[in-house]
């Protein structure tokens, strides 16, 4: 028996060595929320460890929903949008600030020979109302459309902005931008969309209207298909000395180049 | 000195049971967290137009939440695997335990092996990079990500158990059966499948329901070939299996959406307890006769 209680003594000990840690928080700025932000985040989470080294930065990739829930149960400081806060989040007490504009990028195979579509058109292929690649000048083909999976950022962005919203005839739903552009580089009639952070060579991204998808065009607005990078922190609370840090170091205008540098558009 | 033995034997005792008892609270956790979490959506929709319905929307501003389309498609896609791995795995099996040279045998076991250890998702890019283009080449259609990718993709992943388990169960026939079978002038081959075969039959269904189980549960594999539509089953559309309707919207979702994700995993979960018992039952069998 005395082996037993001195296990349990030790079990005991550990457990109050955890809890130790989790109390003492302080010098950690937690973020949580959407995947799509990965890299912007991830950047400025480096650079702004590497100004404060007493402080550790951490984010969880689990999606705008999930970061959007997790500021609400105070699970992290910073919740991480890719959308921006419905009415009823913003009612719970939430409030959005902009970080950043991505463009999202309508990628087709290259061999394809369409080069532009307006945001009339990608609207008609993606509610399968034109179906057939010939109908905007494309060889003759069945259009395959490819998108995300329903509460993904990047559908409820292009879904938003096309006016698509709940009539996408998708062939596939996809669960990673990664997966989109794999799945379209590898069938000459699909169509999809991706971060434009993301957009790779072994695919190629339309012009819409006419306007290439560059960072340029996403700032000035004359790229239309973007969408917000949004910062989430409760209404009533304060944040965290650090996690104040944290937002005034993003939301400045040093930290432009870094967000340009992870491939949107600083919003400051 | 006798009492202190006691004691260490005691305490051993103790441990194990403790350690025992961990794989049954765990299965009791996730039995018991999954009915509570499960029930409350099914409530709110309605049991029939849960199991029944044939629309799927869950984020659509009219939310639908009709699961009909994922059972079917585990159902056929399961019953695709079986059709395609079945005869491959058994006849494999047959080989490897009754006619193979020993070589010849050590080494396609360590395939079959090696296949089994192979990572669901490496099967998933596989097929997503050489089976979905190679579908669309050859029928023709317009993309390849479909039900029959995902069939083909399950029924290599079923091959390993079906083969091994089977194997087990023919090499268990005792030696008599067949020089009582040869001695009265049957062929091998004759012997093989009019006596060995039959007397493992137990162990060969146990064999392929064990492959059911595999093909149900799959989700990582067939959701990167299947294309995860929520289209009723058809065999060159793309479609969407109970467990990649769970992981591919649990990341985002919120709200009911989320509950009825628990309540399709219920109903995953009912389906492999059925094919479990299933199972119990064949292996009974195997051990009485």
């Amino acid at each position: 028996m005395k082996k037993f209680a001195s296990l349990m003594l030790v079990a005991v000990l550990a457990l109050s060595v955890m809890a130790g840690c989790s109390q003492k928080t302080s010098g950690t700025v937690t973020t949580d929320g959407s995947t799509s932000m990965e890299k912007v985040i991830g950047a400025l989470g480096e650079a702004f460890e590497a100004q404060n080294d007493r402080v550790t930065f951490t984010y969880n990739p689990t999606g705008s929903g999930s970061g959007i829930q997790a500021v609400l149960e105070g699970r992290c400081d910073i919740g991480l949008s890719s959308r921006d806060l419905k009415v009823e989040e913003s009612a719970q007490g939430l409030t959005g600030t902009v970080l950043a504009y991505d463009g999202i990028a309508v990628i087709i195979n290259p061999d394809s020979p369409i080069s532009d579509l307006d945001v009339d058109t990608i609207a008609k292929i993606y509610t399968g109302e034109i179906t057939n690649w010939k109908d905007v000048g494309g060889q003759d083909a069945e259009i395959v459309l490819i998108g995300r999976e329903a509460g993904s950022g990047t559908r409820d962005g292009f879904e938003s902005i096309t006016g698509t919203v709940d009539n996408c005839q998708y062939r596939q739903e996809l669960t990673s931008t990664g997966d989109v552009i794999t799945a379209v580089s590898q069938n000459p009639d699909a169509i999809g969309y991706a971060s434009l952070a993301s957009v790779k060579d072994t695919v190629r991204a339309v012009t819409v209207g006419g306007v290439a998808p560059t960072e340029d065009a996403v700032k000035d607005g004359s790229y239309v298909i973007q969408r917000p990078f949004v910062l989430v922190t409760k209404t009533d609370t304060p944040l965290s000395e650090q996690a104040q840090k944290f937002f005034d170091f993003a939301t400045s205008p040093d930290a432009a180049e870094l967000i340009s540098g992870a491939g949107a558009v600083a919003a400051n | 000195m006798r009492s202190r033995k006691q004691l260490l034997e005691t305490a051993v005792h103790g441990i194990f049971l403790m350690l025992g008892l961990v794989t049954v609270g765990c299965v009791l956790l996730i039995t018991v967290y999954l009915v509570v979490s499960g029930i409350p959506a099914i409530r709110q929709i309605g049991l029939v137009p849960f199991l029944l319905g044939d629309t799927w929307e869950s984020t659509a501003a009219q939310p639908s939440y009709g699961i009909l389309p994922f059972i079917l498609t585990s159902i056929y896609g399961t019953a695709g695997a079986i059709l395609f791995g079945v005869p491959v795995g058994f006849f494999a099996a047959v080989y490897l335990a009754k006619l193979a040279p020993t070589q010849v045998k050590s080494i396609v076991e360590a395939a079959v092996s090696l296949l089994a250890g192979i990572p669901s998702v490496v099967y998933g890019l596989v097929g997503m990079l050489v089976l979905v283009p190679g579908t669309r080449a050859l029928f023709h259609v317009p993309d390849g990500a479909s039900l029959l990718a995902a069939i083909i993709v399950l029924s290599v992943m079923i091959l390993p158990s079906i083969i091994k388990v089977s194997i087990t169960a023919l090499e268990a026939v005792p030696k008599e059966y067949e020089d009582a079978s040869l001695a009265l002038g049957a062929t091998p081959i004759e012997t093989y499948f009019r006596v060995s075969v039959p007397a493992a039959r137990s162990g060969i269904a146990a064999a392929v329901v064990l492959g059911v189980g595999r093909a149900i549960g799959e989700a990582m594999a067939v959701m990167m070939v299947s294309g995860n539509a929520a289209n009723m089953p058809s065999l060159f559309e793309s479609v969407r299996f109970l467990t990649t309707a769970v992981s591919s919207e649990m990341s985002y979702s919120s709200g009911l959406q989320r509950q009825a994700l628990f309540s399709i995993a219920l109903v995953l979960f009912l389906f492999i307890m059925l094919i479990n018992a299933v199972l119990n039952f064949f292996l009974k069998g195997q051990k009485e006769g």
